[in-house]
């Protein structure tokens, strides 16, 4: 009797051994879906970069995620959807005995191919100020996370700031303020938004399409010099940023009075428009530089140790790196939100898409983080799967982005009725009854 | 003494009962497919593989067999595929497999009408006009949102799902089989085409379009021909490759690249030969993945990632070159060399 | 008015970059029948190297030394390795060969020199000129000059010179020309090489128009119609041909454009290419191929 207690015991121990083991040994996979060759590596390289030093971060000087180390594995995609998609369909069961928590999609027309699918897989589609607009509503779109800037966010925030540099927005009316625009979804998504605050405040609305990849502007800016605008919103991505900025000049345009939106506000836009960008300013939910505490912390744990991802150390702090960061810090401060819900072991993508749903960083985390001024205050809710909808203004000197105001809140009373009806017609066309998340025990 | 006869009478025998046996050999694993592939080498590999075969199919038809040269395979699986969508949305009632029938036709009606210019321009200045479609249709679908049925991403998901017939083909061996049974119609349908009087008007044309005329072969129908049955097939590629591969697509996927990997896969495959398609898209599709996978497992880590990816484009691009300059006729001539007693088992390999 | 003549001398000026990328084309084309879709990767490398080295501190003219002699070298290697395996191949395996050359070229510039955009400053500013109510940018006006200069010595090299008129047999007659014992190698060799620095010409210019990136390699797809329109096989055509897009293009989209949405360009030059041809199938300066049976 005693000898079998004995065993038991023995045995009891060797299992719950080993069995944690397991658990501490599986580490969360993370696949990355990149873009290192091609017309956007420019953007890429430096994201990439950010993404892993701050993984590796986590892993070698915080000894992972509440303990559970990240496994990150790179796919290179070219920035197509195509192979975005083949890239999900390789990871989506997970790796190593490790389910897939979330998947970074890392552009927008990518995001649009995945959408259903991901759905209908359960796994969280993970990109942070791009994404479709409507996803903000997790009622509707469980599985689909736009955080941080949604791009009825993005011509909100413009608004208001020329609002702020105009006086006030009851000076917006009568204003002319033209759009010059990527044409594409990615270019188009902010239309419903500019439609309805030309609405509200009463100011002319124009916008210029620009055809892909838009290396020859002048009709476009000739246009723009004929209708006088008093602002320009400029919406372009990758090389018809610097053909925008260099043509505006020619035109006469100040480049002052030229907003840049998220994707067209890092250095790659601007360095080779040379002289013609001083002034031109950018929306910045991720500001440049490198002021903020973590990359202090960056640079004495991983660069002056020699394991950066960076090939040229120059580019620390580059907005594209601090893209790179922030998005890998959601991404943790995510996990170890689930983690401490449901134990520390790799999440599965219904545990992931809760984690997410509860994230909240508010300033004492992000001062904790060292993300502070880096990263707005975040609180994601099974409703609101944007959770900020605010950024900075950065302006170009020449040399430099220099950051010229706090977080500026987009008018999420006006977006949201927006939002609601894009959400409820997709619903509607689907064939799906929004969730009430208030029912929901977990 | 019966060692004597055998020699004689085996052949006719054999003949039969080889084909049956290689029939046999093929169709067996073809058709148990996807119960020993996991989901990842049938979502991933297997059905984008046999829809790019399909599109090789399509364009060798055109270039391979009629020889006029197309940029423009992209656009008219793109025609195909954003008519599947408008037909299953505003045309309820008709059934999948119909619905991309008739995208078929609306994508070959669209291929006569730029293959026009091929009646009087020759030679290299015809992508110009393949050209043109691709520029064109890109810009149509995404200006017009009526194409994409007006939502904000301007990506097109069929509406119900892929059905056939009331059968839900959403599954991995779903997709499967409507691919494989698309795919092999066709390719039944491609052989007995090529073999006919159409098809030897296509060859002729292809060979000297000004001699075919003057001893009588109808040049001008052939070249038309040869595009509407190309786009016809380009567009029922592009349908599935948008809703049985990806399962919604957006002009990107059917952007100037993909026109590029079309004309890679038959002139890697072999022009004018149907197996050229099946192998050309075999290669196009799987070296990516297996340099991909090699890399992976040689390198990660050691060498500067950035570098890598430059590197496996690199090789894509130097083993193309090589190909084309050690193997002219592509790898249907060389499979043909190495495996000679598999040519009887291949009537294809007759073509 | 002013507006249509802005538009039009806008449209016109902005045309001769897409001449300066089509020359490129006609030269290869022309000596070794190859449509050579791997220029706008060597335009790109060009440019690429050029910058790099004067990021380096190498001084200007001595990067475009250097430069230049990395093409000749590019030229050499092509001929021998490539062109030399596929002599009498179809003019469509020599496409896609130059298809797979555009991969590995742009491989080994951003392999080497990384794919961050680096800005070009050539000295002269991008500024308005008035002529009158009419705006003329001083860049495009230079990049004009340059492309003129560069199509007239090119046209009296070929015209004038000895390599011009062996060239030019080539080019008529490969055959007859072998039999006469040109080495036709050779003449290859220096065509690829006076195409590469062409293409570090272009390369330049658009580059410090755009920021050197990836993207230089896309301009092929704007030299296409130039070279329809013009003829394959002409260097005047060449810069006519992209007098004629740039200038259709331009008014397209400032007076069609509008009632179709805009964003039309991309495609409105491939159409303008197809009735060119519809009149003169072999362009406004190609030789008219007459087949014998």
């Amino acid at each position: 009797m005693k000898r079998l207690l004995l065993a038991a015991l023995l045995a009891g121990t060797v299992f719950s051994a080993t069995s944690a083991a397991l658990a501490a040994d599986v580490s969360q996979y993370i696949p990355l879906p990149t873009y290192r060759v091609g017309a956007y590596a420019s953007s890429g390289e430096l994201w990439w970069a950010g993404e892993r030093d701050y993984f590796r971060y986590i892993n070698e000087v915080e000894g992972g995620v509440e303990g559970v180390k990240l496994n990150y594995e790179e796919f290179e995609t070219e920035w197509s959807p195509d192979r975005t998609v083949e890239v999900y369909e390789r990871v989506k069961a997970g790796k190593d005995g490790s389910p897939l928590a979330f998947f970074f999609t890392h552009g927008t027309p990518a995001t649009y191919a995945l959408l259903e699918k991901a759905a209908a897989d359960k796994i969280p589609l993970i990109d942070p100020a791009g994404g479709k607009t409507e996803t903000v509503d997790g009622t509707v779109f469980p599985y689909a996370f736009p955080l941080l800037f949604s791009y009825y966010s993005q011509a909100s925030t413009g608004i208001n700031y020329i609002a702020s540099k105009v006086g006030g927005f009851d000076k917006l009316k009568g204003l002319k303020i033209a759009t010059v625009y990527h044409d594409s979804a990615y270019g188009r998504a902010s239309q419903p938004a500019i439609d309805l605050l030309a609405k509200k405040y009463g100011f002319e609305n124009i916008q210029i399409p620009v055809a892909d990849p838009g290396n020859e502007q002048s009709p476009q800016w000739r246009q723009v010099r004929e209708q006088k605008p008093d602002w320009v919103f400029l919406r372009t991505w990758g090389v018809s940023t610097v053909v925008a900025i260099k043509t505006a000049q020619r035109f006469g345009f100040p480049a002052d009075h030229i907003i840049g939106d998220v994707w067209a506000g890092s250095e790659s836009d601007v360095i080779p428009a040379g002289k013609a960008a001083i002034g031109y300013s950018a929306l910045a939910p991720y500001p440049g530089g490198t002021d903020f505490d973590i990359h202090k912390r960056l640079k004495a744990e991983i660069l002056d140790k020699g394991k950066s991802d960076l090939r040229d150390q120059k580019l620390f702090g580059a907005v594209n790196y601090n893209v790179g960061l922030v998005n890998a810090a959601l991404a943790v401060e995510a996990l170890r939100t689930g983690y401490k819900h449901f134990g520390a072991r790799p999440l599965n993508g219904e545990e992931g898409r809760w984690a997410f749903e509860h994230l909240t960083i508010d300033d004492a985390r992000l001062k904790q983080i060292g993300f502070e001024g880096l990263l707005q205050p975040i609180k994601i809710t099974p409703f609101d799967h944007e959770g900020g909808g605010a950024a900075r203004i950065q302006s170009w000197d020449g040399q430099k982005w220099v950051l010229k105001t706090d977080w500026i809140k987009a008018d999420h009373e006006l977006l949201n009725p927006l939002i609601k009806d894009g959400a409820a017609a997709y619903a509607k066309e689907h064939g799906i009854t929004p969730r009430t998340p208030e029912a929901e025990t977990n | 003494m019966s060692e004597i006869d055998l020699p004689i009478a085996a052949p006719t025998i054999d003949k039969v009962g080889l084909r049956a046996v290689g029939l046999a050999a093929i169709a067996l694993p073809v058709l148990a497919g996807p119960f020993l592939a996991s989901e990842y080498w049938i979502n991933a590999i297997i059905v984008p593989f046999l829809i790019l075969s399909l599109a090789g199919l399509g364009l060798n038809l055109l270039t391979g067999y009629a020889g006029q040269l197309s940029l423009g395979a992209g656009a008219f699986m793109m025609v195909g595929a954003y008519a599947t969508f408008s037909l299953q949305l505003r045309v309820p009632d008709l059934p999948l497999p119909l619905a991309l029938v008739v995208s078929g036709l609306i994508a070959a009606a669209l291929g006569l009408a730029f293959g026009i210019p091929s009646t009087r321009i020759k030679g290299f200045y015809l992508i110009v006009s393949t050209l043109a479609a691709q520029f064109f249709f890109e810009w149509l679908f995404l200006k017009f949102p009526w194409f994409y049925d007006g939502n904000s991403s301007a990506t097109i998901a069929l509406p119900r799902g892929l059905t056939v017939f009331g059968l839900n083909a959403e599954t991995p061996h779903g997709r499967y089989y409507l691919t494989l049974g698309t795919v092999l119609l066709v390719t039944l349908l491609s052989f007995n085409l090529v073999r006919s009087q159409t098809g030897r008007n296509w060859m002729a044309t292809r060979d000297m379009d000004t001699a075919a005329a003057v001893i009588g072969v109808p040049v001008v129908r052939a070249k038309l021909q040869a595009f509407a049955v190309s786009s016809f097939i380009l567009g029922i590629a592009g349908a599935l490759w948008a809703f049985a591969y990806l399962g919604s697509a957006s002009v990107q996927s059917f952007g100037l690249s993909r026109s590029y990997q079309i004309l890679f896969i038959i002139i890697i495959g072999g022009l004018g030969t149907i197996r050229g398609a099946y192998l050309g898209a075999a290669f196009v599709s799987l070296l990516p993945l297996a340099l991909d996978w090699l890399f992976q497992h040689l390198f990660s880590g050691h060498v500067d990632a950035g570098l890598l990816q430059n590197i496996q484009k690199g090789i894509f691009g130097l083993l193309i070159m090589w190909f084309l300059i050690k193997e002219p006729e592509g790898l249907a001539r060389l499979l043909g060399v190495k495996l000679p007693a598999r040519r009887r088992l291949f009537p294809s390999s007759q073509t | 008015m002013s507006m249509f003549l802005e538009t039009l001398i806008g449209g016109l000026l902005a045309g001769t970059m897409y001449s300066m990328v089509a020359i490129g084309f006609v030269l290869i084309y022309k000596a070794s029948g190859v449509f050579n879709y791997a220029q706008g990767s060597i335009l790109l490398f060009a440019a690429l190297t050029f910058v790099s080295l004067t990021d380096q501190g190498v001084p200007a003219f001595g990067a475009i030394a250097l430069t230049i002699a990395l093409l000749v070298l590019m030229a050499i290697t092509i001929e021998r390795l490539l062109l030399r395996p596929l002599t009498n191949r179809s003019p469509m395996t020599l496409f896609m060969a130059t298809l797979g050359l555009s991969y590995l070229v742009e491989a080994v510039a951003q392999g080497t020199m990384g794919s961050q955009v680096r800005a070009l400053d050539l000295g002269i500013d991008d500024l308005p000129i008035f002529l009158g109510d009419i705006m003329i940018s001083q860049f495009d006006l230079v990049a004009a000059g340059v492309a003129l200069t560069l199509g007239i010595a090119l046209s009296l090299l070929f015209n004038r010179t000895r390599i011009g008129i062996q060239l030019r047999g080539v080019a008529d007659d490969t055959r007859a020309a072998l039999s006469l014992g040109i080495d036709i190698n050779r003449i290859w060799q220096i065509v690829w090489a006076v195409a590469g620095i062409v293409g570090l010409v272009a390369g330049l210019l658009w580059g410090a128009r755009q920021g050197v990136q990836f993207s230089l390699s896309l301009v092929v797809l704007k030299a296409l119609p130039v070279l329809i329109i013009g003829g394959f096989t002409s260097i005047a055509g060449a810069i006519l041909g992209g007098l004629i897009v740039g200038a259709s293009e331009s008014l397209a989209e400032t007076y069609i454009g509008p009632f179709l949405g805009g964003g039309i360009t991309p495609w409105f030059a491939y159409a303008l290419a197809l009735v060119f041809l519809f009149i003169r199938p072999a362009g406004l300066f190609g030789e008219r191929q007459i087949e014998r049976v």
